[in-house]
């Protein structure tokens, strides 16, 4: 509109982040949609695909060293002692490197090594009475130090085995010549199926900033307070930095939220401060694209009733290809992703989330650049229209 | 008398719908005002022509010596606005909603702070000063509407059908607070349905139908040259029994 100066002023503009800041909090609507239906995702997918969730049964990978010696039967009583307990299945490994390749990425919880001897050393429990006289060896334990179950459950379960094997079930506190060395921890680099989707989840989140900026919009132009905001000397562009503002402040407050409860419920971060920091910023970025597909659902709305419904066209596509929901798709849907902003925030958030990546990494700029790009053309897209067409509708 | 609002041959038509049609009129700083007319007569279009929340078709409008379409920034400054629908944010106490609407004039926190409790005591809204609007009553939904328009002092106020939906008590509080307004100088239009209240409160009324000025003058000038006791006899002369539609 003619005559309205472009200055912006800063009071005006921190009492209008302000207010929405307090529609956030205050209105449960946009309380659920903003902060608890996010949490509530988070907890469900880490409790559903996460480790939290629970494991039915253990690999357990066994390097037999005695398996060719002259008592190599001890080693079999004593496998079967392991495995009858119920949780744990071994898997034999012909070379300790092997096991150990294994165990370091996730797919066995503990490497078991019985040592050349084993038998003999057991033999030698009833042969000789005298403690002095037995074969000492040592079964040495490696455990997944990410796995609680592996750390807290495996030693005291391959000690018991290990005594019903000497001793049988006679219990005595007498000492035996087979001892289990001290168990050592081994940093694990199994993903759960959760953790693949965690940075999707976060993006999910931010994308629903699209139903509460249109509802808010179009809400506040039902109730004439956008025309009555207009008699102020507040222009355009305070209001829609203010919007802009308190809707990154909002994705911050959600994505630290979402990240605390990611890791609550057993997502594994690779990324150190600065890639944490990067994370954030990208949703950040990405909070003002959904500002932008927020005031374009406004513009085509003439109520909040048909924003709501609106909004979808904005969120379903960003939803299914640009998430964790699109890793489900055939490939030559996926491809589609490629097409909506939050396939970039997944992909990034992913590479610094999950494999740990730089934030300075060619992939994470070149991410970034794609959503910052997309994000300054949706919000001008966005606040042009709703300026020129959805103001007063 | 200076003129603090000028109005030349002002027309704002909606497609082919003229709702203002070539109005011209003046109005003298430190006036009350009254725009009268049935419904759909062009006063709240006028207003909102006024306001700047509508651009016109044609003619020129100056509101406290600024072009309504030019120099619209000046002219918010100097404006204070009470819509016709009660135009309040629910989710804000009735203390934070006026309090948004001083920081949008940029008020400094001292004075705010001052105006804060005058206006909300002008207004009879100290007692729920900390209740959320969404929960108050009608009532005093349409005296906190008045409040946000007037929390900056305005030197030219609209108020635009400001005591319809309130109690006797609530009403007169709205008048005393006009009148006191109008003691300080301040120039007040109001528009209303009320012609006893125009007839009470304002200096001079103009009476407009189907967008043209048809009238205007005092209320005892009206009723002289029509020769009848009351304006609202003069109204119902002027612009006939028919019932109309909203605007």
């Amino acid at each position: 509109m003619l005559g309205v100066k472009n200055s912006m002023n800063l009071t005006r503009i921190m009492a209008l982040v302000n207010k929405d800041i307090k529609k956030t909090v205050r209105e449960p609507a946009a309380l659920f949609l903003t902060l608890l239906f996010p949490v509530m995702l988070m907890l469900f997918f880490g409790l559903a695909f996460g480790r939290a969730g629970g494991e039915s049964t253990y690999q357990v990978g066994v390097v037999n060293l005695d398996a060719g010696g002259p008592q190599s039967r001890w080693s079999g009583y004593f496998l079967g002692n392991l495995t009858s307990v119920g949780v744990i299945r071994t898997v034999e490994y012909a070379a300790n490197e092997t096991a150990q390749a294994d165990l370091s990425q996730g797919n066995v919880q503990a490497v078991l090594i019985i040592p050349s001897g084993f038998g003999q050393s057991c033999s030698s429990f009833w042969t000789a009475a005298d403690p002095s006289l037995w074969v000492r060896a040592s079964v040495q334990l490696y455990l997944d130090s990410g796995s609680m179950f592996a750390t807290q459950a495996i030693p005291p379960i391959v000690q018991q085995a290990l005594e019903a094997t000497i001793r049988g079930p006679q219990r005595t506190t007498a000492q035996l010549p087979v001892e289990l060395a001290s168990p050592s921890l081994v940093a694990s680099a199994k993903l759960t199926a959760f953790d693949y989707m965690a940075p999707g989840v976060f993006a999910f989140a931010t994308i629903f900033l699209v139903l509460i900026v249109s509802s808010s919009f179009t809400v506040e132009r039902e109730e004439g307070l956008l025309r009555r905001i207009n008699t102020t000397p507040a222009t355009p562009s305070e209001f829609m930095t203010a919007a802009s503002i308190a809707n990154m402040i909002s994705a911050l407050a959600q994505g630290l939220l979402l990240f605390v409860m990611s890791l609550v419920v057993g997502f594994h971060s690779s990324a150190g401060l600065t890639g944490t920091v990067m994370a954030f910023a990208i949703l950040m970025v990405f909070s003002l694209c959904n500002v932008g597909f927020g005031l374009i659902t406004a513009t085509l709305s003439k109520s909040s009733g048909a924003a709501n419904g609106i909004s979808f066209i904005f969120v379903i596509p960003q939803m299914f290809f640009g998430t964790f929901v699109g890793a489900a798709l055939p490939p030559d849907i996926q491809v589609l992703g490629r097409l909506v902003p939050s396939y970039y925030v997944t992909d990034a958030l992913t590479s610094l989330l999950l494999r740990g990546a730089p934030w300075t990494g060619p992939t994470i700029l070149l991410d970034l650049a794609v959503v910052s790009a997309y994000s300054v053309i949706v919000l001008i897209l966005g606040v042009l229209l709703f300026r020129k067409y959805g103001k007063s509708q | 008398m200076q003129a603090s609002i000028s109005i030349d041959k002002l027309t704002k038509k909606y497609g082919d719908v003229i709702a203002v049609d070539g109005l011209s009129l003046e109005v003298g700083e430190g006036e009350l005002f009254g725009l009268l007319g049935p419904n759909g007569a062009g006063k709240t279009t006028t207003i909102n022509v006024l306001c700047g929340i509508l651009e016109p078709t044609s003619g020129h409008v100056n509101v406290g010596g600024h072009d309504v379409v030019k120099e619209l920034s000046d002219v918010k400054e100097a404006i204070g606005v009470c819509p016709q629908d009660t135009a309040v944010y629910p989710f804000l106490t009735i203390k934070e909603n006026i309090e948004l609407f001083g920081k949008m004039h940029a008020m400094p926190s001292d004075k705010l702070e001052q105006n804060l409790e005058y206006v909300m005591g002008k207004m009879r809204l100290l007692e729920w000063a900390n209740k959320r609007a969404g929960t108050c009553s009608g009532g005093i939904k349409r005296r906190l509407n008045m409040a946000m328009g007037l929390i900056h002092d305005p030197e030219i106020v609209f108020l635009d059908e400001p005591t319809v939906g309130m109690d006797v008590q609530a009403r007169h509080a709205v008048w005393d607070f006009t009148k006191e307004l109008k003691t300080r100088n301040k120039t007040v239009v109001l528009t209303t349905h009320y012609i006893e209240e125009a007839e009470q409160l304002c200096d001079r009324v103009a009476i407009i139908d189907h967008g043209k000025l048809i009238a205007l003058g005092t209320p005892a000038q009206l009723e002289s040259k029509s020769k009848e006791k009351h304006l609202e006899d003069v109204f119902l002369k002027l612009t006939g029994s028919d019932v109309r539609g909203e605007e």
